[in-house]
C-alpha cells in the first residue's frame, strides 16, 4: 500500500474519533466533511483519474436522495434504502455514461452540467411519487434524542466515507484504474491496444455516481426533508471540483484534505459573511484557480511526497 | 500460402472526399509488403479503415477469415492487429515499461499486470530501450519514443502489424537500426504492411509492393514491375517523365 | 388558430432567444470558453434599464445605447485581468472561473438589489396588436425586433469591420491568426467585451417583458447552452437557427404537454442534440 493512501486511511480513522470530542455542532460539522470527502473522491474517479471533467455530481446526489427518501417515506428502513439509492444511481450513470462520455471536452461538461437540470424537472414533475415542488418529509429514522440522532448519521456517514475510500483505492491499484489513466493520457492510443474504452469509462462514470447517490440518501435520512432545488443544487457538482482542485487532481489523500480544507474555509466564511458567503466564495475560487492551479499538494511537491503523487 | 487479410472494394469516403476507391488487396501470411504512394493517396485511411478508427463507407474486411469490416479498434486490436501511429502516440505520464505494459495488459484478456510488466521488459529489450524503461515516456527522444512505438506494436503479439512511417523524423543511423528490427520481425514470422516514403528502405525489406494514388490501387506486385511500371511513374513524378520512361521502357 | 399561435409566439419567442444567446455563443466559440456569467450580465443590463427607468425616467431604448459601452467595458476588464490568465487551461478550469466569477456578481446583485421580482412597467403602456387573429404584445414586438436589430449589428461587426474579421479568424483557427499577425489576448478581450455588451443590451430588452431578479440567471444562462448546442456556435445565423427551433420546439411541447414540461423538454433536447449531433444545426464539426 503506497504511502499516500496509508495516509488516507489513517486520516479517515482519526475523523471516527469526533463524536468523542464534540457537541452537537461539531458532529454536523463532521458529517458534512465525510459527506464532502465523499463527493470529492467520487469526482476524482471520471474527473482526475480518466480525464472527464464531469459536472454530474449534483444530478446523482439529488437523485440518491430522492430514490432513498422515497423509500424511506413508505417504510424501508435505513439498511435497505441507502445501497439501493447507491446502486440504482451506478446503474443509472453507467447506462446515461456509454452515451455521455462519447463527448469530449466542453460538451461532455455541458451534457453532464444538463443531467441535473434534466432529473431535477423530472423529480419536480412526478409529483405522486416525490412531492414535487413542495418537497419530500422523510421520517426519522433514529428517535433516541437528538444527541443520539446526530451520533448515528455521523457514524452511517463516516462508513460511507470509508467505503468510498476503499473503492477508490481499490480501483487505483487495478487493472481499471490503469485502463483509465490510459484513457486520460491519450484515448486513441487505449483504444489501439486493445481497451474497451466505452466500457471503461461507463464503470468510472457508475462508480462515481454510486456513492455520491449513496451520500444523497444519508444526507435525505439526516436533514428529514428535501426538495428538488435542494439537493440538485449546481453547487453539489462544483464545490468537489474546487475541492480536488484546492488538494491536487488524481491523488485521493489530496482530494480528502482538500475536501476537509475547503469545509473549514466554508464555514469561516459562513460564521462570519453569511450575507455574502457565496460571493467570498466565488473569490476563493478564481483565487485559487490563478494562483494555486495544482492545489496545495503542488506545494509540498517538491519534498517527500514526490512520490506519493499519482498512486 | 495462406491469406491473413482481404480488402474487397474497400472504399472510405468523407464528405466529399473520396479517400478509398475500390481498393481490393490480399496479404499473405509472412509477407513483408510496402504500401507506398503520393502524399494523400490514402495509405493511412487504408490502415485506419482496417483497424476499424475510420470504418469503411464500402466494401468489405476480411481479416483471418473473420469479417471485421464494422469492427471497433479494440476489438481488431484483440483480434492480432497492431500498428504504429506516424505520429507517436504514447501514454505521456506512464514510463516506457508502464506504455509496453499497458498494450501487453489489454490486447489479451486475463491477463495481470505484473505479467503485463514482466512481458514489457522483454520487448523494451527487443528494441533497445531497456535502460529507458522507467523514464518517463514524454522525455524520451523521437527515435526513442518510434521505438517504443514499436515496442507497444509488439506485446499485442500481433499477427498482423501495420507500420506507419516508422522512419519519418530519424537519421540514418536510427533508419539502419529500425529496418534491422524490421528485418527481425519478419523472421520471426510476423507479418507487416509498412507504409514508407524511403524506397531504399521499401526495396531492401519488402517482397511485394502496392501503390495508392488518389485513393485508388494502380499496382501491385515485384518490386522491379511496380518501380517500372508507367502508371506509378506518373503518380510520383507526372505524365511527360512517364513518357520517358516508356519509351527507355 | 391556434397553429398560427404557437408559430407567431414561436417567432417572437425565438428571436428573443437568440438575442440571449449571440453573446454566450461568441464567447464559446471565439474563446473557447463557456462563460457561466452571461445570466448575470443578462440581469444586470435588466437592473440597468430599471434603475434608470425608475430613477431618471430614462426610456429603454435610450438604455441600450448606455448599456452597450458599459457592459463591454466590464467584460473587456474581466477577461483581460481575470480570465485571460487561464485562457490555456483545460475547461474544467475555464468553466470553474466563470462559475466563481458569477457566484460573485450575482451575489453582489442580491446584496444591493434584493431577490424579490421587479417589473419595469412602462407608463402609459404599450398595449397590443393583432396580427392574423393572434395577440402579440407590443412591447413584446418592439424588443424581437430590437433583438434582431441587435444580431444584425453583430452580423455587420463581424462581416464588415476589421476587428470583426480579426475576431472571426481567431475563431476559425487560433494559431493562423497568430501567424497573420492578429494580437490574439487583445481579440480575446474585445470578443468577450462584445459578448457582454449583447448580453447587457439583452437585458435591456428582458427587462421589458419578464420580472427581474438575480434568481433567474440562471434560467437565461440555460436558454442560452441549449440555444447555442441546437443551432451551433459562433455564428449569429446559429444564434438565430437555435432560438427559433428552441422556441418552435418549447411551444409545441407546452400545447401538447403542458407548459410544466418546457424547460424539461429544452434540456433533454440539449443531451439529444449533443450526443447525435454536437456541432448543432448550422456549426462545423470538431469544435471542442
Amino acid at each position: 500500500m503506497s504511502r499516500s493512501n496509508l495516509f488516507l486511511l489513517v486520516l479517515i480513522a482519526g475523523v471516527a474519533a469526533l463524536p468523542l470530542f464534540g457537541e452537537a455542532y461539531a458532529l454536523r460539522l463532521g458529517t458534512i466533511a465525510c459527506m464532502y470527502a465523499i463527493l470529492a473522491l467520487s469526482w476524482n474517479v471520471v474527473g482526475g483519474l480518466a480525464g472527464y471533467p464531469s459536472f454530474a455530481t449534483a444530478a446523482f446526489f439529488g437523485l440518491g436522495a430522492y430514490i432513498a427518501g422515497v423509500l424511506l417515506a413508505r417504510g424501508m428502513p435505513l439498511a435497505g434504502a441507502i445501497p439501493i439509492a447507491g446502486i440504482g444511481s451506478f446503474l443509472v450513470a453507467a447506462l446515461l455514461g456509454a452515451a455521455l462520455l462519447r463527448l469530449r471536452g466542453h460538451y461532455f461538461a455541458i451534457a453532464s452540467l444538463s443531467l441535473i437540470e434534466v432529473f431535477r424537472e423530472l423529480v419536480n414533475n412526478a409529483t405522486d411519487l416525490t412531492g414535487g415542488g413542495m418537497g419530500l418529509n422523510i421520517p426519522l429514522a433514529a428517535s433516541a434524542g437528538v444527541m443520539a440522532d446526530a451520533t448515528f448519521f455521523f457514524y452511517v456517514m463516516w462508513g460511507l466515507l470509508l467505503a468510498t475510500a476503499v473503492m477508490v483505492m481499490a480501483v487505483s491499484l487495478s487493472k481499471l484504474g490503469f485502463g483509465l489513466s490510459c484513457i486520460r493520457q491519450n484515448e486513441t492510443a487505449a483504444n489501439m491496444v486493445g481497451l474497451n474504452t466505452t466500457l471503461y469509462k461507463s464503470i468510472a462514470f457508475g462508480l462515481s455516481a454510486c456513492f455520491v447517490g449513496g451520500a444523497g440518501g444519508v444526507y435525505a435520512a439526516w436533514v428529514h426533508y428535501i426538495d428538488p432545488s435542494d439537493v440538485f443544487d449546481i453547487l453539489y457538482s462544483v464545490k468537489p471540483i474546487v475541492m480536488a482542485l484546492i488538494g491536487g487532481l488524481g491523488s485521493p489523500l489530496g482530494v480528502t484534505i482538500g475536501a476537509f480544507v475547503y469545509l473549514g474555509l466554508e464555514e469561516v466564511v459562513w460564521r462570519n459573511y453569511i450575507q455574502i458567503h457565496s460571493g467570498v466564495l466565488g473569490v476563493i475560487i478564481v483565487l485559487l484557480l490563478l494562483f494555486l492551479p495544482h492545489g496545495l499538494m503542488s506545494v509540498r511537491v517538491r519534498q517527500w511526497w514526490r512520490r506519493t503523487k499519482n498512486v | 500460402m495462406s491469406e491473413i487479410l482481404r480488402l474487397q472494394s474497400a472504399s472510405r469516403r468523407f464528405g466529399g472526399l473520396q479517400a478509398l476507391r475500390d481498393v481490393s488487396l490480399t496479404v499473405n501470411k509472412g509477407e513483408v509488403i510496402g504500401l507506398i504512394g503520393p502524399n494523400g493517396a490514402g495509405k493511412t485511411t487504408l490502415v485506419n479503415v482496417v483497424t476499424g478508427v475510420t470504418p469503411a463507407t464500402g466494401g468489405s474486411v476480411t481479416f483471418d477469415g473473420q469479417d471485421i469490416t464494422r469492427v471497433k479498434t479494440y476489438q481488431s486490436a484483440r483480434l492480432g492487429l497492431s500498428r504504429t501511429f506516424q505520429i507517436v502516440q504514447p501514454f505521456a505520464e506512464f514510463s516506457a515499461l508502464d506504455n509496453v505494459a499497458a498494450a501487453a495488459l489489454f490486447s489479451k484478456p486475463g491477463e495481470g499486470l505484473k505479467a503485463a510488466r514482466e512481458e514489457a521488459r522483454r520487448h523494451l529489450a527487443f528494441v533497445g530501450l531497456e535502460a529507458q524503461a522507467h523514464q518517463e515516456a514524454a522525455t524520451l527522444t523521437l527515435a526513442m519514443r518510434k521505438r517504443l512505438e514499436l515496442a507497444k506494436a509488439l506485446a499485442m503479439r500481433p499477427k498482423l502489424l501495420f507500420l506507419d512511417e516508422v522512419n519519418a523524423g530519424l537519421n540514418s543511423a536510427e533508419v539502419e537500426r529500425a529496418t534491422e528490427l524490421i528485418h527481425q520481425l519478419a523472421a520471426d514470422g510476423i507479418t507487416i504492411v509498412m507504409i514508407e516514403h524511403l524506397m531504399k528502405v521499401v526495396l531492401n525489406v519488402c517482397s511485394r509492393i502496392v501503390v495508392l494514388h488518389n485513393g485508388q490501387l494502380i499496382a501491385d506486385g515485384q518490386p522491379r514491375e511496380v518501380m517500372t511500371n508507367p502508371a506509378v511513374i506518373e503518380a510520383y513524378l507526372g505524365q511527360q517523365y512517364a513518357q520517358r520512361a516508356g519509351i527507355h521502357g | 388558430m391556434l397553429a398560427a399561435q404557437i408559430l407567431i409566439n414561436a417567432l417572437v419567442l425565438g428571436c428573443l432567444y437568440a438575442c440571449i444567446a449571440i453573446g454566450f455563443s461568441l464567447v464559446w466559440g471565439v474563446l473557447n470558453v463557456i462563460n457561466l456569467i452571461h445570466g448575470s450580465f443578462i440581469v444586470l443590463g435588466a437592473y440597468l434599464a430599471w434603475s434608470l427607468y425608475q430613477g431618471f425616467h430614462i426610456s429603454p431604448w435610450y438604455a441600450l445605447v448606455i448599456a452597450a459601452p458599459l457592459f463591454f467595458v466590464l467584460g473587456y476588464v474581466i477577461q483581460r485581468v481575470i480570465l485571460n490568465r487561464v485562457i490555456t487551461a483545460p475547461v474544467l478550469v475555464t468553466l470553474t472561473m466563470t462559475f466563481g466569477l458569477d457566484l460573485i456578481l450575482n451575489n453582489a446583485m442580491i446584496y444591493y438589489f434584493k431577490a424579490d421580482y421587479r417589473k419595469l412597467s412602462l407608463t402609459p403602456p404599450m398595449g397590443s396588436v393583432s396580427i392574423f387573429d393572434v395577440v402579440v404584445p407590443i412591447d413584446r414586438l418592439v424588443a424581437t425586433v430590437a433583438a434582431l436589430a441587435l444580431t444584425g449589428v453583430l452580423y455587420l461587426i463581424l462581416r464588415r469591420l476589421r476587428v470583426g474579421r480579426a475576431i472571426v479568424a481567431v475563431r476559425l483557427d487560433r494559431d493562423a491568426a497568430v501567424l497573420m499577425g492578429v494580437d490574439v489576448n487583445s481579440i480575446y478581450a474585445i470578443a468577450f467585451g462584445l459578448g457582454a455588451a449583447l448580453a447587457g443590451c439583452a437585458g435591456v430588452l428582458m427587462a421589458l417583458i419578464f420580472p427581474i431578479s438575480p434568481l433567474t440567471s440562471t434560467a437565461y444562462l440555460g436558454k442560452a447552452f441549449v440555444v447555442c448546442v441546437l443551432g451551433g456556435l459562433g455564428s449569429v445565423s446559429g444564434a438565430l437557427a437555435g432560438g427559433l427551433l428552441l422556441a418552435l420546439i418549447e411551444g409545441v411541447g407546452s400545447a401538447m404537454f403542458g407548459p410544466a414540461h418546457a424547460t424539461t423538454l429544452s434540456f433533454a433536447l440539449l443531451i439529444v442534440f449533443l450526443i447525435l449531433r454536437p456541432q448543432g444545426l448550422l456549426g462545423r464539426k470538431g469544435f471542442e
